[in-house]
């Protein structure tokens, strides 16, 4: 066993980002992280304390860095795709459509209607699935311990509609370039109605346990507190912004996937604490589930893949029969298809903000640059401003409100 | 069967120590609160009510190190983190186990590049490794279970060798 | 491409003498490092692009001159309109003024450059990784940089790379 000393933090590299006092050792350093209850994963945050209250913030990340980016040119078109899943690993099938989406654009693929609005569906309903374990774990850091087991007892519904349609729980990888993988079984139908159903009372429940709890709001009102300006200018976005006033989704600014045809409201507050960001997610759940019976009842027939050869895999049955299936199976698995040498940006609306990928091809089958815009980068770089001057237990309630996915911040 | 049924009206019963030392170490085994990626949220899930860990006497997850004798490593490790999961290895009491968890943790999984450790085995001992990517619950309790199967096959005079 | 996009590109060209590119209606437009600055308040000020989208480079090796493109992502939520500046910049000491005096996402953003292509931000505040550790080696993203890849173990060479493989000590 080897032997430890208790290590003070040197205030050294961090002198530019601490108050003075830090320097006479009138306020003292406390580290936080990476390994922390509350800190969803391994962020490490070091903190500045005068006694229980936060006088600086500085947050360290790197630690689940994954280097995807870099591996994602590695690899073609096609296969780079299992990466996006694991990126935000509360939305794989939103980083699938994000993904899609540029690859897309960047070759001018077409898609066909249904495979859009089962698309829209999918991501609706991780939408709700990851808001479920945001709601579960920040009340969990809260004391809230039940709700937690709630939010995951529906959590678990929509996993198994994952697994029916894709076989998978988690990293489904289900959404393709030009369409989905393959169409979804017959079950698929009762399924989400059957969810549809039930979860508009179980967000009562949520709501009868938080919403009106006094010990609840004793520990979310007026918390964490994030001004229009501030949030415009450090780049939050999701309903991090659209609490604090800024009425701004891009599923309404710029509709994709036939956003457009649907009915919702995006939910906006307008006090900017840890409260007004729980009633936007908390909203965003009904207007999710609208979303997906819309589109449910909407749901065309017809292909779920483009007809497109060049970009699209052919079907099984016509290799036996026809040569240039054939070849273009051959080419498209062994090869991949070559994408123009171009760069395009795409984003969608992830549950955390606006989720963009930047895409660069060089002519070849495989990208030359992909960059991800991840929500949760910009959105925790503001922690330092909403936790100055509050409670080192405040803090927990702030990181948990603003709903960071650490491999979504360090890739 | 209770212990009430094997005992009859007899009371008293004979074992190993090594037998009631290993039963009690895999009934009351407290995985350390330490999630790294995808597979933590698969962890919290078979924490939860559907999965309910808790029937296998591993409800209580600890936040701290030195009160936990089971190191589940869920999710992928980078090179960064490397020297902190070992730390807190170092830190916890022995005796210790350690479950990789998910393709990541067990061998770098798809992630085959500069910034993630080619499996957490570089840097700790481990005793279970569970495939999957991530995992389902089940594949976790089944590794958990299985643990608890070596734990039980454990002899002294191996352990004492080390 | 939208009227009122057309209408800021020649604002930007007019102004800083930019190139310019269009590609599925995405406007990228080229300006010069020195007019950066210059041109990032012109487009907050003027046109109520309040939202820096995302900041990034991209590494041209092994052409030397110029090697790396940063790339600012601008949106205006007012008009609903986005707009790609690019910056060349070249190989040797790549320097580009940094903007966290208009975007406070410019912070990280451009640190996540620094350690990620090893672009320089002059008067960043705080100029340390942010993503590798302190003391690590070379910028992973550089096209120069190796990917790092693990041989995989097949049967026939198993016990030879397993000789290789770290594995821990107590």
């Amino acid at each position: 066993m080897s032997e430890f000393q208790l290590q003070e933090i040197p205030v050294g590299p961090y002198k530019h980002l601490v108050s003075e006092r830090a320097l006479t050792g009138e306020t003292m350093m406390l580290n936080m992280g990476p390994q922390h209850p509350s800190t969803h994963g391994v962020l490490r945050l070091l903190l500045e304390l005068d006694g229980e209250i936060v006088v600086n913030c500085i947050p360290d990340i790197g630690y689940l860095h994954t280097g995807v980016e870099k591996n994602m040119e590695a690899k073609t078109y096609q296969k780079a795709e299992v990466m996006s899943d694991r990126l935000d690993y509360m939305n794989p099938i939103g980083n699938n459509l994000a993904y899609v989406m540029a690859v897309e654009k960047l070759v001018d693929l077409d898609v066909p209607e249904r495979a859009q609005a089962l698309r829209v569906i999918l991501t609706e309903l991780q939408r709700i699935s990851s808001h479920l374990v945001w709601l579960g774990t920040s009340a969990l850091d809260i004391a809230a311990m039940s709700v937690f087991l709630y939010c995951f007892r529906e959590r678990e519904i929509i996993l198994d509609i994952f697994e029916l349609v894709s076989g998978q729980r988690m990293m489904t990888t289900y959404l393709r370039p030009g369409g989905v993988w393959r169409d979804v079984p017959v079950e698929f139908e009762t399924a989400v109605r059957n969810f549809i159903k039930i979860f508009p009372k179980r967000i009562d429940e949520y709501e009868s346990m938080l919403t009106n709890n006094p010990l609840f709001l004793d520990r979310v009102a007026g918390i964490g507190k994030l001004s229009r300006e501030d949030a415009l200018s450090f780049g939050a976005t999701g309903p991090n912004l659209r609490a604090s006033g800024v009425n701004w989704d891009l599923r309404k600014a710029r509709p994709y996937c036939g956003y457009e045809q649907y009915d919702f409201s995006v939910p906006t507050h307008t006090r900017g604490d840890v409260f007004a960001r729980y009633i936007v997610r908390v909203q965003e759940l009904r207007e999710s589930l609208k979303i997906v019976e819309q589109a449910l009842d909407k749901l065309p027939l017809g292909p779920v893949h483009s007809e497109n050869r060049k970009f699209v895999p052919p079907p099984r049955s016509e290799i036996g029969v026809s040569m240039e299936s054939l070849i273009h199976h051959f080419k498209l698995w062994t090869e991949g298809f070559p994408a123009p040498k171009a760069s395009v940006y795409s984003a969608v609306e992830s549950p955390r903000g606006e989720l963009g990928v930047y895409l660069e091809g060089d002519g070849g089958p495989k990208p030359y640059r992909i960059h991800w815009r991840t929500p949760s980068f910009e959105n925790l770089e503001i922690l330092p401003i909403m936790a100055k001057g509050h409670l080192v237990a405040d803090l927990v309630a702030i990181i948990g409100s603003v709903d960071i996915v650490l491999g979504d911040i360090d890739r | 069967m209770g212990v009430e049924q094997k005992l009859a009206n007899m009371g008293v019963v004979t074992t190993t120590l090594e037998t009631a030392v290993n039963w009690g170490r895999t009934n009351a085994m407290w995985p350390m609160l330490f999630g790294l990626a995808c597979c933590a949220i698969e962890m919290m899930a078979a924490q939860a009510a559907n999965y309910d860990m808790s029937r296998f006497g591993m409800e209580l997850m600890r936040p701290s190190p030195r009160q936990s004798d089971l190191m589940i490593v869920a999710g992928r490790v980078s090179r960064k983190m490397g020297p902190v999961l070992r730390r807190l290895y170092d830190q916890m009491a022995e005796p210790k186990w350690v479950i990789a968890m998910g393709d990541c943790a067990s061998c770098g999984g798809v992630f085959n590049n500069y910034a993630i450790l080619q499996g957490v085995d570089e840097i700790v001992p481990v005793d279970v490794y569970v495939a999957g990517c991530p995992p389902r619950p089940e594949a976790l309790i089944h590794g958990v279970v299985t643990l608890h199967e070596k734990v039980r096959a454990e002899k002294f005079k191996d352990l004492a060798k080390v | 491409m939208d009227n009122k996009l057309e209408k800021i590109v020649q604002v930007l060209q007019g102004k800083f003498g930019a190139a310019f590119e269009e590609f599925r209606d995405e406007a990228h437009v080229f300006i010069s490092a020195e007019h950066i600055i210059e041109a990032l308040t012109v487009l907050r000020d003027e046109h109520e692009f309040a939202l820096l989208s995302t900041l990034t480079a991209v590494d041209y090796w092994p052409q030397e001159a110029p090697r790396f493109h940063v790339i600012y992502q601008l949106t205006s939520l007012v008009q609903n309109l986005s707009v790609q500046l690019r910056v060349p910049v070249n190989g040797s000491q790549p320097k580009v003024p940094t903007a966290t005096g208009l975007f406070q996402a410019a912070n990280w953003r451009e640190r996540e450059v620094y350690d990620m292509f090893g672009i320089e931000f002059e008067g960043h505040p705080d100029p340390r990784r942010i993503l590798m550790p302190e003391d690590w080696n070379g910028h992973p993203l550089r096209k120069d940089y190796p990917l790092g890849y693990e041989e995989p173990q097949f049967t026939f060479n198993f016990d030879e790379i397993d000789l290789r493989k770290p594995s821990p000590k107590e």
